[in-house]
């Protein structure tokens, strides 16, 4: 076969290309003969199809996505916004925090262990490219049916996988989340945040510039994995009935990522690098195209220089290939050397594939022959972007009126008592301790907090005891009933739980994980809560700092519930003031901050007890999660509270439940004026918490939630070994600690 | 005077930051040792940190065994040298022929961690004198390849000899032979478990106990009354 360079491709315009399998439109491929004034080589082709794919290049979402910059909060936190490797935020004492979100959905579906595993590996290697060490990992996932057969499948591997990789890498898991529910079956939802910490002026950045500077790849020999992974994969609806899928997932190896996470940070202390990228979705393709988009001058790439697994691989597969733990640094020539040496010492192979030009374009070789001469903005940064029709559904109005406050509520004191402990045996209300001691939540012995806490909290300076804490949280049942709304009690809850730990919010992250974007439907799910969300960080005074989208999450015509996962990061000044979820001191006062309303639209309740959906979610006010954050901070620094658990799916049965179980010690509760038993339990009222007040604190307390108007109720106290409440049922710790934990082994183990 | 508490980096090692804070906590001076160098500094004692050196191919730890560190390491435990090998480095213990048994997948085939109670069935080793024989401690524990495993004799000779060290309470948590959680050489020098005390030394941190920082002050004591 004749190599497909650039001169051939100009003298044979005519000549067939495979731009449908490689998931281009023909309007796409029209432009980008467009662009470049003939045909694209068979190797361009390959970089425009994957870089121009919904995955790299965001044509559907980008515009909605422009509001998170345009409504952005004043805020002199951030230190590099959307748009980089990952965001950066200040988090005083001279250390920058850097930390995201991102999805690996559709390969984890198909092999979950590989697919979850390289999940991990992603998001630790643009961490990492930030100039920052990785410190720890969390992992929001969905599944189907927590009794579907194919989730006794996904599950476990998803698991293990993540397990497997981040355990080797040395990462504490510090929280996440798991989630069941049917509209997951053909589409778990496996998404991976990875935080990581530097000093400000560690922070690097992914651009070429300096003409005569080296280009150097570095890490893992390349293969033929997980080639056109992200156009492919990520960028379709799944056809069941299609071919096995299987070698577009990557395949990882942890030990040679830990190698390269070590190398790089060496690299970084001894300041050797000018730009760098890691390699993930759409590989060199990417790195190349991006690192010279972002710099000043062109790049020329000899790729035969490429280090390969497989001596077979043609130019494209090459610049396609999805081969984990590879990064791509920009060195000036005197440091060339050192660099080499860092990486001999860690084992890791290096090899200089180019330099940065004067030029313009990026320029590729293979054994002194052009393939690619190609502006790389128009790979890179100007790819499509889509207007994509959107429309309020059709169905949205006849499932908002299904009011959930209508269902038909216990009438007895035992019917009551039944349902409690029917909620927190349930799969989404279980502990996921089975899941979650898969992880190793130790290492680096930094880990202040970790799940099932509100938030996971680590302690990033040993001397002045500094701190971050991040949670992560997501309903896609809310944000069906209304995805504005939803997208905002995403936002809400996860800001409450990193505040109820004793941290303060400073900026987010997100994961947005949708259907498919040709349905109109679908876009306006995502157009409303893109909207949401901008407006509730503008409103909050957080930042958006970066995120991922994942779409196409569907099969068939059936999308999933839109799932904005919204990871929120706060900080902490002193981590010995942190408050733990645990109710352990006997005889301390319970407070429930906030106001109970009927609120059981979207309600874990409604699903455990009735299988429904439908009606609104609760009512969303951030003035008052401010304000609640706040006096749960306050609380925290001064000493007035010694445990805190945010209320969220489950009301307050449940988060009384949960905090009872990790301390140990049970509580007298006693319904408050002016609310029914159910209600009180049940309701998922946003904006609350429930917290645990020494008896010497409590004037100094309800004085300060008193003076800034914050409702505070006294509901009880923290006593014996059940779980009263009174005038209607006490259930013994042991009996709800059997409900609550034998659940997930029972479906799994 | 204090005394040199050496900590090995592998390639893959992950806990080696973990071991030298808990070294420096107990008052020791923490050394870090490269895989690659024959030469350890001068330091009086070493710790086999846990990980996963060589990305555990083959077997946990069959490589690590051949680096040029461990010929100094084996040579000087030989010699009456104090090793302290955890979870990894109870497994390169092992295949060093330092300890006897091995380690399989855990029973369950899952990794787990938890925070796992242990009693101290010797605490006249090196590195467990500031116990109280029979102790109960808790520390975190978090493996694959965490199953004990010797024939027959071997443990009817470590039980005999009061060479069974640590063994699990509450629960197995691995499937572990005889609940054997970590053992000792005869001269009591060189000792392995699979538990983390080196994750249990600060009370603001990870489980918040500190039942771990015994085997640091036990050596220090030993080394520096020596």
């Amino acid at each position: 076969m004749t190599l497909d360079t650039v001169k051939h491709a100009a003298e044979t315009p005519d000549v067939s290309q495979p731009w449908k399998e490689l998931g281009l439109k023909e309007d796409e491929y029209a432009r980008i003969r467009e662009i470049l004034g003939r045909r694209p080589t068979g190797a361009e082709l390959a970089m425009y199809s994957v870089m121009w794919s919904e995955h790299c290049s965001y044509k559907s979402s980008k515009v909605h996505l422009k509001q998170f910059g345009e409504k952005a909060p004043e805020s002199d936190a951030l230190l590099v916004g959307i748009g980089e490797n990952a965001g950066v935020v200040d988090v005083g004492q001279g250390y920058a925090v850097t930390f995201k979100v991102e999805s690996h959905n559709h390969p984890s579906y198909i092999e979950p262990y590989q697919g979850a595993a390289t999940g991990v590996g992603g998001i630790v290697r643009d961490i990492l490219a930030m100039g920052a060490r990785p410190v720890a990992v969390m992992d929001p996932l969905r599944f189907g049916a927590a009794d579907h057969p194919d989730t006794k499948r996904v599950l476990p591997g998803v698991v293990a996988g993540i397990g497997g990789y981040g355990n080797c890498l040395g990462l504490p898991n510090i929280g996440g989340e798991v989630v069941f529910d049917s509209c997951y079956q053909g589409n778990p939802l496996v998404n991976a945040l990875c935080v990581g910490v530097m000093k400000h002026e560690d922070i690097h950045l992914a651009k070429a510039s300096g003409a005569g500077n080296k280009v150097i790849l570095y890490g893992a020999r390349t293969g033929g994995d997980g080639i056109g992974g992200v156009s492919v994969l990520a960028s379709e609806t799944f056809d069941s009935t299609g071919p096995s899928r299987r070698p577009a997932v990557q395949v990882g190896d942890p030990f040679q990522e830990k190698l390269l996470i070590e190398c790089t940070l060496e690299i970084f202390r001894e300041n050797l690098v000018d730009g760098i990228q890691d390699l993930g979705g759409a590989g060199l393709s990417c790195a190349t195209s991006e690192l010279a988009s972002a710099g000043s001058g062109g790049m020329r790439v000899e790729l035969d220089r490429v280090h390969l697994r497989d001596a077979t691989l043609s130019p494209e597969e090459i610049l396609m290939s999805e081969s984990q733990e590879r990064m791509c640094a920009i060195v000036e020539p005197d440091k060339v050397e050192r660099f080499l040496e860092i990486c001999e010492k860690w084992d890791v192979i290096a090899t200089v594939i180019g330099e940065v030009t004067e030029g313009s374009q990026l320029e590729i070789f293979w054994h002194g022959e052009q393939i690619v001469d190609v502006p790389p903005r128009t790979v890179a940064h100007e790819g499509p972007v889509y207007h994509r029709p959107y429309e309020r559904p059709s169905w949205q109005d006849a499932l908002q009126a299904d009011d959930a406050n209508k269902l038909p509520r216990p009438a007895t004191s035992d019917e009551l008592k039944q349902q409690v402990l029917k909620l927190v045996a349930s799969p989404n209300q279980a502990s996921k301790s089975w899941i979650t001691d898969q992880y190793d939540r130790f290492v680096q012995g930094n880990t202040i907090l970790a799940q099932p806490e509100d938030s996971g909290m680590v302690r990033i300076d040993e001397e002045s005891n500094l701190g971050v804490a991040v949670a992560t949280d997501g309903n896609g049942r809310y944000a069906k009933l209304d995805p504005y709304a939803g997208a905002q009690l995403a936002l809400a809850e996860s800001y409450r739980n990193v505040a109820a730990s004793g941290a303060k919010p400073l900026a987010i992250s997100n994961c947005l994980n949708f259907g498919s974007p040709e349905d109109p439907a679908v876009m306006w799910q995502f157009a409303e809560a893109t909207r949401g969300l901008a407006d509730g960080c503008l409103e909050l005074g957080t930042p958006v700092t970066g995120g991922n989208v994942s779409l196409y999450n569907q099969t068939g015509e059936t999308a999933i519930h839109p799932t904005p996962v919204v990871a929120v990061l706060g900080v902490i000044d002193d981590v010995t003031r942190r408050t733990p979820m645990a109710f352990s001191e006997e005889g301390q006062l319970l407070y429930l901050l906030g106001e109970t309303r009927e609120e059981f639209g979207g309600s874990a309740w409604s699903q455990v007890v009735h299988d429904h959906l439908g009606g609104l979610p609760p009512q969303v006010d951030l003035e008052r999660e401010k304000l609640l954050a706040e006096i749960l901070i306050a609380g925290s620094r001064d000493g007035m509270i010694d445990a805190a658990h945010d209320l969220s799916d489950g009301g307050l049965i449940q988060a009384v439940t949960e905090s009872c179980l990790r301390g140990g010690r049970g509580a007298r509760l006693v319904v408050p004026d002016g609310l029914d038993a159910f209600t009180f339990l049940f309701s998922e009222s946003a904006g609350r918490a429930v917290v645990a007040v020494p008896r010497s604190e409590e004037l100094r307390f309800t004085d300060m939630c008193g003076a800034r108007g914050l409702p505070a109720v006294r509901i009880g106290v923290i006593d014996g070994d059940a779980v009263e409440v009174q005038g209607e049922f006490s259930i013994a710790l042991s009996e709800l600690r059997e409900a609550h934990e034998a659940t997930i082994p029972g479906l799994l183990a | 005077m204090t005394a040199r508490i050496g900590v090995v980096t592998f390639p893959g090692t992950l806990d080696d930051q973990d071991a030298l804070r808990a070294a420096r906590l107990a008052g020791a001076e923490p050394v870090s040792l490269w895989h690659r160098d024959k030469d350890l500094k001068q330091v009086d004692a070493v710790v086999l940190a846990g990980g996963f050196s060589y990305g555990d191919y083959l077997r946990a730890g069959a490589i690590s065994r051949f680096s040029p560190v461990m010929e100094t390491i084996i040579e000087q435990a030989k010699a009456g040298m104090p090793v302290l090998g955890i979870c990894n480095g109870f497994q390169i213990l092992t295949e060093a022929h330092l300890l006897p048994g091995a380690m399989l997948r855990n029973n369950h085939l899952h990794f787990i961690c938890r925070d796992q109670k242990l009693r101290v069935e010797n605490a006249g080793t090196a590195w467990t004198s500031d116990y109280e024989q029979g102790q109960e401690i808790q520390v975190p524990l978090k493996n694959m390849d965490g199953r004990y495993v010797a024939d027959e004799r071997t443990l009817d000779e470590l039980e005999a000899e009061g060479r069974v060290a640590f063994r699990y309470l509450d629960m197995n948590p691995n499937g572990s032979l005889r609940d054997i959680a970590g053992i000792t050489n005869e001269a009591g020098n060189v000792v392995g478990l699979m538990p983390h005390p080196e994750h249990a030394v600060e009370p603001l941190v990870g489980t918040g106990r500190t039942d771990g920082l015994g085997f640091f002050t036990s050596i220090l004591k030993k080394l520096v009354t020596a």
